[in-house]
């Protein structure tokens, strides 16, 4: 029995540890600096969150040729763990993809002064001060997701679209908050169905609720559904493609997931905010703090040409260009909760 | 209220993991094993069919690797309890935590990926559209629901009526006499978690192939609910399929009542509903619920 549980460990320890393979060898340009990476729960191929940020990595590597490592925790316990092993084994820069790896890199960064720490969708400690070696990448979504909201009320024929939170935490509510109002902008009848997944971060990779989740807006009349759920939304697609209704990607591009079925995403641009972050600590600059991306910076947005978003009329994305015109301008405020 | 009639379909859907996993755990109870590894068969199973059929194409192929998948698992664990004398529930527990590191170590293998695979085509029978009749016929025409119901409904009269039954209830109710009447206990143990684990496995196929992709640690803990419903059903087959559609009607209407509820409160209240029920009515039954007798008990092969 012994032997089973030391070889159970060893599997999961290797699990951890096993860095994957970086995404090509370096060609031209070489660095020095080394660059560690932890992705969230949802984890590499989410095909959203986690491919974006990985997509920022991955630039860095090809056009400025720093070292890149990647590590995917498989659980809570493991996430410090993994920060700890990029800082004890002295590299410059230590990525933590998504706001549950907040208080860990607080900890942690205080423990290796020398290595600089970047957190995505970083929510400050409640005191307010952040480390000097740390900076906090946030985005607007509500922004973002406000665009999303408008397309969803131009384009609904039945007057109800739904939204599919992941995990039941304020900045998920963020999402449902933009999106409501951008719905609103363009259609004041039109209803909301709003419901999540689940209370704990398993809810952002559980499809089958997703799944479940989306059948029950459907079946009340949405036709329009917009998740803000990690890999929970692949339920979301599949529901929608079964039921012949369209669905609103997020973070990254989805449209690949599901052609046809996925009418626009909502695009937050991790893979620009931490490509930055890596491109400024190469020419020896690192502001610590809170650096926000929103519409005025090209950090959030959504798919409104090419291909994929052929689904959009054009008359739509006229209009949704108005409004993100005047969100830009700061003329209409759209609200976080 | 299509929103309400709605909840049929999906409660079946829903259910299906739960009940192949309920039923193979009553497999394997009513021979004596005390079986908590259904995770690991409902993961490994999942993992095994969509890594087959990536590699084959064949959904089919995809299909069997992960029954095979769920049989080796649980035969792996009777050998284990049976002949290398692992306490049982050390070695469920094992295999729980084998089969989660296990996959994500194969994922990352195949796909370079520790948490996702790529997507499958999936069966995708059945008419399109959002009424609750072409809801009802996907479900029914799933070649997967179909084949877990029918070893579902075939278990209870198997385990009461033939042969192999009642040796294997012999066992679990009292391996010494089983043995003295000249069966083979050890064997008979080893065939009842080899067709419990493919009962099992069929859960695991389901929830994969309705995803169309495997997702790390993506039983979420069903096998434990599945556990639940055996001790709940008095270790009856057909009463743990009941619990298990009942588990999946509750979930069904979690959903449906968070549209309603809309508030943030009251839905993280209407979430925690399948599991306050599952609590309840395991506190006001089990009094009566009788395990086998031979439940955990060997014999002595020596």
């Amino acid at each position: 029995m012994k032997r089973l549980a030391l070889a159970t460990a060893a599997l999961a320890a290797v699990a951890l540890v096993l860095p994957a393979p970086g995404a090509e060898p370096p060609k031209a340009p070489t660095s020095a600096l080394r660059v560690g990476l932890v992705f969230d729960v949802g984890g590499r191929g989410d095909k959203s969150f986690n491919d974006s940020a990985y997509e920022g990595v991955a630039r860095a590597e090809r056009e400025r040729g720093v070292t890149v490592e990647l590590l995917e925790p498989t659980g809570a316990e493991d996430r410090e763990a993994a920060l700890r092993l990029f800082g004890a084994r002295g590299f410059d820069l230590v990525i933590g993809v998504g706001f549950i790896f907040s208080t860990d890199i607080n900890v942690v960064a205080g423990d290796f002064p020398a290595t600089k720490f970047a957190c995505v969708d970083y929510a400050p400690p409640e005191d307010g001060v952040i480390p000097a070696n740390v900076v906090g990448l946030g985005f607007r979504e509500e922004e973002g997701s406000f665009l999303v909201g408008a397309v969803a009320g131009l384009v609904t024929a039945t007057g109800h679209v739904g939204f599919v939170g992941g995990m039941d935490i304020p900045l998920i509510h963020r999402f449902e908050a933009g999106y409501r109002a951008g719905v609103r902008s363009v259609c004041p009848r039109c209803q909301v169905h709003a419901a999540y997944a689940g209370t704990t971060p398993e809810a952002f990779r559980d499809p089958a609720k997703g799944k479940a989740v989306a059948v029950s807006q459907i079946s009340a009349g949405a036709d329009v559904l917009y998740h803000a759920s990690g890999t929970t939304g692949h339920g979301v697609f599949e529901a929608a493609h079964d039921m012949g209704v369209r669905a609103i990607g997020v973070d990254s591009d989805q449209y690949d997931e599901k052609p046809g079925t996925v009418l626009t995403s909502m695009i937050k641009r991790v893979d620009v905010a931490v490509f930055d972050t890596i491109a400024a600590l190469e020419t020896g600059v690192f502001e610590s703090g809170l650096r926000s991306f929103g519409i005025a910076e090209d950090g959030v947005g959504y798919v409104s040409e090419g291909p994929h978003a052929a689904g959009v009329p054009d008359g739509v994305k006229t209009e949704v260009a108005e409004l993100r015109r005047r969100i830009a301008a700061g003329e209409i405020a759209v609200p976080r909760e | 209220m299509s929103s309400w009639l709605s909840m049929l379909p999906e409660t079946l859907r829903i259910s299906v993991p739960y009940a192949c996993a309920a039923v193979a755990g009553v497999w394997a109870e009513r021979s004596g094993v005390i079986h908590i590894g259904l995770e690991a068969v409902l993961l490994t199973s999942s993992f095994s069919s969509v890594a087959a059929a990536v590699a084959s194409g064949s959904l089919l192929v995809g299909m069997l690797a992960g029954v095979l998948a769920g049989v080796v698992v649980s035969v792996g664990h009777a050998l284990l309890v049976e002949r290398a004398r692992v306490d049982a529930v050390v070695s469920g527990v094992a295999l729980n935590l084998l089969a989660y590191a296990a996959t994500r170590l194969a994922l990352r293998g195949l796909y370079d990926s520790a948490s996702n695979s790529p997507s499958i085509a999936g069966f995708d029978l059945g008419p399109k559209g959002g009424d609750v009749g072409a809801m009802l016929a996907r479900v029914l025409l799933d070649p997967v629901t179909l084949g877990a119901a029918l070893v579902i409904a075939a278990s209870p009269w198997l385990l009461a009526r033939t042969r192999l039954g009642l040796r294997l209830r012999a066992c679990g109710e009292s391996p010494e006499a089983a043995r003295s009447l000249g069966i083979d206990v050890v064997r008979t143990r080893v065939l009842a978690l080899a067709i419990s684990g493919a009962i099992g496995a069929l859960g695991g196929v389901h929830l994969a192939f309705d995803q169309h992709r495997f997702e790390s640690g993506m039983s979420a803990g069903r096998g434990f609910i599945a556990l639940a419903a055996v001790v709940l059903s008095g270790w009856r087959a057909g009463r743990a399929a009941l619990a298990c559609l009942v588990f999946g009607a509750l979930e069904a209407l979690q959903i449906a009542l968070q549209d309603v509820s809309g508030t943030s409160k009251a839905t993280t209240l209407v979430q925690l509903l399948p599991y306050v029920a599952t609590l309840v009515v395991l506190a006001l039954g089990i009094g009566r619920a009788a395990a086998p007798r031979g439940l955990g008990q060997r014999v002595d092969d020596g």
